[in-house]
């Protein structure tokens, strides 16, 4: 929708006497009141139509926000949410305590590693998936969509418990499987001793999760593509691999953008798979952002140094929540 | 064309596109794209024999690929556990309630701006995508902080404020996409009519967002009904959890219980599961192509 558009569809509503006020500060649909008094009373309904949604933002979303700010830099813990003492300011000093812990880092550093596998591996299977889809016979479409949905609709601790069982040291499923190869012996082999594999498993499960979203989503956008570029290409002596990265990938290409960036936030995200992976206590290898910080305000008891911690998450991600964002724009505009 | 079908989780499948592509030998796509399926649905599929079968089979050193026989002991043993239908009774409470405020806030806010052009909708805009891209366990402790001071915590209400107010930014955006489909010459047209703004709205553009509002609901519904951290936090009663808690019980000290774990498991994903295949087509039906052309 934009100012043009707004102009075009004028003709439609008629000629009838307006305002003079600036002709775009006003959409051409409540210029066909018939008083004056109409119109004041639709300048001000946009207002009013967003009031609740804004009430509730700013009180449960913006409000906290800024609280987490305020939390970083006092110290905040559990006794003084009973006592009603009020906690101390300390500057800056959660943070140079954050910042000056090597674990802090390690975490860092692991949460990136992580994110990075387990976005690359959602969009790249996400991606031939979708390309798969297109590629089937009807029925197998219908298929694969429905177990898509099967599998997005599983609640999260739920697709947990189910890898939790088939990785499960004793009567995981994955062990007797792997058992039976030949000099192989995976008997009570303990996937979460090393906390790489472990992660790998849970990173797995990460994957496993998200294809659905990406490959329904970007199968969507290829539904778009129009059939006659493709052929054209071909004509044109394209081949394969070419249409798609000339012809097809760029069409698509704002839809996966997004999906990349949405996956990259979802997954910076990731705890509850942890929790209940490491049965509510995970090591300390096991820690991501995410993780860190609720281990620190709800375990350790210092809501302070939680609410540090996630200022410097949403800090580290705000460089691809900027992208993110401007690709949304530029998709809002384009409509 | 539309950036609620790329976005919305529901609208995005288009099992009722029909492709226009010459006959094919797909027998090799066809091979892979069941291959696909057979590994992606693999773990639903173990959930589901694992339920089904007796506990001697599972906890077994031979698992084998199905079931000798069926009982359904587990789900029995599942909805035995204490406090299963108080914790049914708090998640269908407190998914209904977010729902409902949610997509009813979140449709007015839609409305104000795919339709009204006014000062600040872009800054509205902004915010809107802003708050998705915060993680929601930053938010979690000072909504924790500042619902104890309200007495909020243990109380539906403190979880059913933070699931509609989370999922309101998504939905408002989703919304807003399908309305922005919905040719305004249909509204004005009512409008010339003699209808009101509002008239028109309910009378011409809610029928036809019925599929929006249909996604929308399932994207807040999944949302609530699956959420468990903001649930774990601030209920703290075994009777007011929900069902994603409930299953944390069955993980003990002495190990896992996983044939009432993948019963129990079933029984929350369910309802989801039907819900969601069951308003798919709807939400893919072309109602505003029909609208235009008839």
């Amino acid at each position: 929708m934009s100012a043009a558009d707004t102009h075009a569809t004028e003709p439609v509503t008629g000629g009838r006497p307006q305002l003079p006020s600036p002709l775009t500060t006003r959409p051409a649909a409540k210029r066909t009141g018939r008083a004056a008094g109409r119109s004041r009373q639709s300048r001000s309904l946009p207002y009013l139509l967003i009031a609740p949604a804004l009430v509730v933002m700013i009180g449960v979303l913006g409000y906290p926000l800024v609280d987490t700010i305020v939390l970083s830099f006092q110290d905040e813990r559990r006794n003084n949410l009973w006592n009603g003492v009020a906690a101390p300011w300390v500057g800056f000093d959660q943070y140079t305590s954050i910042l000056g812990d090597s674990e802090f880092w390690t975490v860092v550093v692991r949460t990136v590693v992580f994110v990075i596998v387990c976005v690359v591996g959602t969009m790249a299977a996400g991606l031939l998936i979708a390309l798969l889809m297109q590629r089937v016979s009807n029925w197998v479409r219908v298929t694969m969509s429905s177990v898509m949905i099967a599998v997005w609709a599983m609640p999260l601790l739920v697709a947990t418990s189910v890898f939790k069982f088939m990785f499960d040291s004793d009567y995981g499923l994955v062990n007797q499987l792997l058992t039976r190869l030949p000099g192989v012996d995976y008997t009570r082999h303990n996937w979460f001793l090393n906390p790489t594999t472990g992660m790998g498993i849970i990173a797995l499960l990460v994957i496993w999760g998200a294809i659905p979203f990406i490959a329904i989503s970007l199968h969507a956008a290829l539904t778009q593509v129009p059939k006659e570029l493709e052929e054209a290409a071909r004509i044109d002596g394209a081949k394969g691999f070419g249409i798609f990265r000339y012809v097809t990938f760029p069409i698509i290409k704002p839809v996966f953008i997004m999906t990349s960036t949405l996956s990259v936030i979802w997954d910076f995200g990731v705890l509850g798979q942890i929790l209940l992976m490491r049965n509510g206590q995970p090591e300390q290898d096991y820690q991501l952002l995410g993780l860190y910080s609720y281990t620190q305000a709800f375990t350790v008891n210092s809501f302070s140094r939680g609410a540090a911690i996630s200022v410097v998450t949403v800090l580290l991600l705000s460089g691809i929540a900027v992208y993110y964002l401007r690709q949304l724009l530029k998709i809002g505009e384009v409509e | 064309m539309s950036t609620a079908v790329k976005s919305g989780p529901a609208a995005t499948d288009s099992a009722g596109v029909t492709y226009r592509t010459p006959k094919k030998n797909r027998s090799g796509w066809n091979v892979l794209g069941i291959v696909v399926t057979v590994l992606m649905g693999f773990p639903v599929y173990w959930m589901i024999i694992t339920a089904l079968r007796p506990s001697q089979e599972i906890l077994s050193y031979h698992q084998k690929l199905y079931p000798s026989s069926v009982t359904f002991s587990q789900f029995k043993r599942a909805m035995d556990m204490p406090n299963f239908w108080d914790n049914v009774k708090s998640s269908v409470i407190i998914s209904a309630f977010s729902v409902v405020i949610a997509i009813g806030i979140g449709l007015l806010a839609a409305y104000a701006i795919g339709r009204f052009k006014f000062w600040g909708r872009r800054g509205l805009i902004i915010a809107l995508l802003v708050i998705q891209l915060i993680p929601a366990t930053s938010m979690l402790i000072p909504i924790y902080i500042q619902l104890n001071k309200m007495g909020g915590l243990n109380e539906y209400w403190g979880v059913i404020v933070v699931y509609a107010a989370s999922t309101l930014p998504f939905a408002v955006w989703m919304l807003r996409g399908f309305i922005v489909n919905i040719p305004k010459e249909l509204e004005e047209s009512a409008m010339v009519d003699g209808c009101s703004q509002m008239t028109a709205f309910r009378r011409v553009v809610l029928p036809l967002l019925a599929p929006g509002l249909v996604a929308a609901s399932i994207y807040a519904l999944m949302t609530a009904w699956n959420e468990y951290l903001f649930a774990y936090v601030i209920l703290q009663d075994n009777d007011k959890y929900t069902l994603s808690i409930w299953l944390l019980k069955f993980t003990g000290q002495r190990g896992t219980d996983y044939g009432a774990l993948m019963a129990g498991s079933i029984l929350i994903a369910l309802p989801v599961v039907i819900f969601f295949l069951f308003v798919q087509r709807k939400v893919a039906s072309g109602l505003t192509a029909g609208a235009v052309k008839g």
